[in-house]
């Protein structure tokens, strides 16, 4: 008997090993941007086109730049929640319209409502390169230094709004 | 047959000493992950997204950039994951040589088991003995 118990026991911890990778999620993909200053840019506005946006505009404020895009389903999913976290008035919501066309971008959030402080539009999707943007939508939260802290992939739900968002933006407000 | 192949070879041959920036691109793109269907290098893929990088890394080349640049590029921004053959480092020690170890550690407890048994048969069959002299 005790000489099955040597096999037995590799052969369990091997199906720990591969049960635990099964529950990884591949999608989440650790970003390198995390403590970061956040990739400099100046894009046009999405309502005033003669206007630029960039990072640098928030200096000193804690913000969050959700990317979206009119085409993205995920996107109208968490919508709401955005609309929500905008009414509590207690962080600027900055959007990037990805890969979008200025009227498509304009008349969704004319459509669905408008939680963001404004929009960007990243029609070509290279400002979304160098935030390393692989899907919409994705949500950063900057600090006051304009460092990015955290990154969300996928939609936020109202579970990572309470427990990730709002106590990191509280933290990040007090220093 | 063998004329044919030669032939082919022939013509591939100017190709072959001046890649156009366009072969360049594509055995580059081999080697970047495409993000989106994960298990496609960005030349496979026709995901936006792999497009888009796709034109990133023909815009880098054709400004004369070099291989390691552009790979720089690409992981500073998408991490390691973007490349297709992850780098060695403390971190993927375990995958690079964690089969090799495995095998190694195999390897070594059959010797071990076909040791001792062969001691024990030696002990148990004194027949083994002449066998062994």
């Amino acid at each position: 008997m005790r000489r099955f118990l040597f096999p037995l026991g590799l052969f369990f911890s091997l199906v720990c090993l591969l049960g635990a990778g099964l529950r990884l999620n591949p999608q989440e993909i650790p970003s390198p941007l995390i403590g970061k200053p956040a990739p400099a840019f100046a894009l046009a506005q999405l309502a005033l086109p003669d206007k630029t946006f960039g990072p640098q505009d928030m200096q000193g404020q804690v913000w969050l730049l959700n990317v979206w895009a009119s085409w993205c389903t995920a996107c109208r999913q968490e919508h709401p929640l955005l609309l929500e976290l905008a009414g509590r008035n207690q962080v600027s919501i900055v959007g990037m319209d990805y890969m979008d066309a200025r009227a498509d971008g304009a008349k969704w959030l004319e459509k669905h409502g408008n939680p963001y402080r404004l929009s960007i539009l990243d029609s070509d999707g290279k400002v979304g390169i160098d935030y390393g943007v692989y899907g919409v939508p994705e949500t950063f939260v900057i600090d006051k230094r304009g460092v990015i802290r955290l990154k969300l992939a996928g939609p936020v739900t109202a579970e990572i709004i309470e427990k990730k968002l709002l106590p990191l933006i509280k933290e990040l407000n007090r220093a | 047959m063998r004329s044919l192949l030669l032939c082919l070879m022939l013509a591939a041959a100017p190709a072959l000493a001046e890649p156009t920036l366009e072969q360049h691109v594509t055995r580059l793109s081999e080697q970047l992950r495409c993000l989106v269907c994960q298990n496609q290098t960005i030349a496979d893929s026709h995901a936006q997204l792999a497009v888009e990088l796709k034109n990133q890394v023909r815009e880098q080349l054709a400004a004369g950039a070099s291989d390691q640049e552009v790979l720089d590029y690409m992981v500073q921004r998408y991490g390691d994951f973007v490349l297709y053959r992850p780098p060695v480092k403390p971190s993927t020690w375990l995958l690079w040589f964690g089969p090799l170890a495995m095998l190694l550690a195999g390897l070594g407890l059959l010797f071990v088991k076909v040791r001792q048994r062969q001691a024990q048969g030696d002990a148990l069959d004194p027949a083994g003995e002449t066998h062994a002299a």
